[in-house]
């Protein structure tokens, strides 16, 4: 199910725990095994939970508790936009339409080519730098003024 | 780097941005001296506490608990495991400070947390960093690498008696799990959901054993703190109010960032050392502790100092000193709406009333904003909140509702505008003009 670089980070994170606490590790492996896939199918959340030795159902509810994990395919860019009161005192409204309006989908759509997909996000801890953007729950973009997005948006290729 | 300013800086003191966050510069600020003093003299953990509770240094994630009496509370002398956990899950709007201690004195943390499990008789520690940080997630496991591997965190540290495996848990988007119980269950591989207190997580915490939660920005002070002593950290504050502390500063200011500056400090230089008012124009209201904190109108903060105690007697908390500031384009039933789509968003579904109560108060903050309010919605609000506030395991529901209760106290005619015209008291254009989204593009 899984390559051998994400099997190698899975024993890295159950490393981090007492032996008898392996299912601590759940939330960074679905972490992973998302990077691996792309988004969660129900087999990876499944294989996840066999490695670690717990329930699937318990996998699953962290896999549906937490903001990040996609359960649905998503495109090959996702950006989150942060669009709470501290960003959109900066701007975060404003950044959100310019790029849906660039990119001609809303929060929560992918682009038809399968590339782009939006997401309305909480506070990323980064009010400071606003607007604030998110691409694939890895790389914060901070500043996002329109020459900012089309830079980015350019660059994802 | 999104430091800007400092007034007698402690904990970011002789940072030069990404340059200067690796081991061997911590160490040449001095940095490890003093996890290596109380080795070497053997120095008691009453002392060490006894250090800390001189320095009154208050809890900086937000709820300004005293931190040595916390550390007080530990079962020291409890047979088997006992943990340190860091909590840097920094969700609250408008707070960025954790962010940036980690980024660029991530070893600061490294050896308060070291320090504090000495103190505590604590043998492992995790730091749970927020989800939407992963390149500074990267950042403190290569810092852990590196006090590893210089033996300042594992197994008989410094060739003493005393070992400390310390590990990062990423967490990955949930702002309950900010809540310290709520964290400990998301460590252990579930959901983030709050547990009933008591029993207190000194008593059963990470795996049902003893353990201790503090802030980032609370951990990174203690190094300072023993070095300098406590009494000298309490006097850069003002009584009951110890130390330096950071504030993230956003919002309509023209450089919005982190700032350390005494507790005591007028909120009035602090907008000062910002830039003051973007385009000059006029201050309306200030959150000043992150958005759980109930609003203040200008004329209010404009009086108080930035502390726990000039803060709270001005009717708000300094909370996470995540000061959100805004001019007179905000529409603050717009504000609101915004906030309170948050915590309906991020409540765990728990608790009856706040997983109901936050969904209610968006819908009629949301109807009253887009112009279909009705005359009886503020009087609904108001028990809405009523019956959220105080009656749920974790402080989420309070939170919530916070920020309608003080809105509607301080800027009600706002509201009452809003449902009689359905519209805006403050025009669209000028909200429009005042993020300096369009401008900056020019």
């Amino acid at each position: 199910m899984f390559s051998a670089e994400t099997l190698q980070k899975f024993a890295r994170e159950v490393a981090k725990y007492p032996v008898d606490q392996k299912q601590s590790a759940v939330m960074a492996c679905l972490a992973h095994a998302q990077e691996e896939k792309g988004w969660l199918p129900p087999e990876a959340i499944e294989a996840v939970a066999v490695y670690l030795g717990m329930p699937p159902m318990a996998a699953y509810e962290v896999a549906s508790f937490y903001n990040m994990y996609d359960l649905k395919p998503v495109g090959k860019y996702k950006i989150t936009v942060c669009t709470n009161l501290p960003c959109a005192l900066s701007g975060g409204y404003h950044a959100g339409e310019y790029v849906q309006k660039k990119l001609g989908i809303g929060y929560g759509e992918t682009t038809p080519d399968g590339k782009f997909t939006l997401k309305e996000g909480e506070c990323m801890g980064a009010c400071g730098d606003a607007p604030v953007f998110i691409v694939n729950n890895r790389s914060m973009c901070s500043h996002m003024h329109p020459e900012q997005i089309d830079k980015l948006l350019e660059e994802c290729k | 780097m999104a430091m800007l300013g400092s007034i007698n800086g402690v904990l970011m003191e002789g940072l030069d941005g990404d340059k200067t966050w690796r081991l061997q510069d911590y160490v040449a600020r001095g940095g490890y001296s003093q996890l290596r003093r109380i080795l070497e003299n053997k120095l008691s953990q009453e002392d060490v506490i006894g250090e800390v509770k001189k320095s009154v240094l208050r809890g900086r994630g937000g709820a300004g608990f005293p931190t040595g009496l916390k550390w007080s509370f530990m079962p020291r002398s409890f047979p088997g495991d006992k943990y340190i956990v860091c909590n840097t899950d920094e969700g609250e709007p408008g707070t960025f400070k954790d962010r940036d201690i980690m980024a660029y004195n991530p070893h600061a943390v490294i050896e308060g947390m070291a320090i504090a499990a000495y103190a505590m008789g604590a043998t492992r520690g995790y730091n749970y960093v927020h989800g939407e940080i992963w390149e500074i997630y990267q950042r403190f496991e290569a810092a852990l690498d590196e006090a590893r591997a210089a033996g300042f965190i594992g197994q008989k540290i410094l060739g003493s008696e005393f070992s400390f495996e310390l590990f990062a848990h990423h967490g990955y988007g949930a702002y309950i799990c900010g809540e310290e119980t709520a964290l400990l269950e998301s460590i252990e591989g579930k959901k983030g959901q709050p547990r009933f207190k008591p029993p207190f997580p000194a008593s059963f915490g990470l795996y049902g054993k003893p353990t201790t939660i503090n802030n980032t920005e609370t951990f990174a002070s203690i190094p300072f703190i023993l070095k300098m002593g406590g009494e000298e950290f309490l006097n850069l504050g003002k009584p009951n109010n110890g130390g330096t502390k950071l504030f993230s500063v956003s919002g309509h200011v023209n450089r919005p960032g982190n700032y350390e500056i005494p507790l005591g400090t007028p909120f009035a230089t602090l907008l000062e050392m910002c830039g003051g008012m973007r385009g000059g124009r006029k201050l309306k209201a200030v959150i000043p502790g992150g958005s759980s904190a109930p609003v203040m109108p200008a004329n209010v903060i404009m009086d108080c100092t930035m502390d726990y105690d000039s803060i709270s007697k001005g009717g708000s908390m300094l909370g996470s000193g995540a000061v959100i500031v805004m001019d007179e384009t905000v529409c603050m039933v717009k504000a609101l709406e915004r906030l309170s789509f948050f915590y309906h968003e991020e409540s765990c579904g728990q608790c009856t009333p706040c997983r109901e109560g936050t969904a209610w108060m968006y819908k009629v903050v949301h109807r009253i904003e887009n112009g279909l309010g009705k005359p009886e919605d503020l009087d609904l609000l108001n028990s809405v909140l009523g019956n959220i506030a105080g009656r749920t395991i974790c402080a989420l529901g309070d939170a919530a509702a916070f920020p309608v209760q003080s809105f509607i106290k301080h800027f009600r005619s706002e509201f009452e505008y809003h449902i009689e015209n359905k519209t805006c008291l403050v025009p669209k254009d000028v909200q429009w003009a005042g993020s300096g989204f369009h401008k900056a593009s020019v």
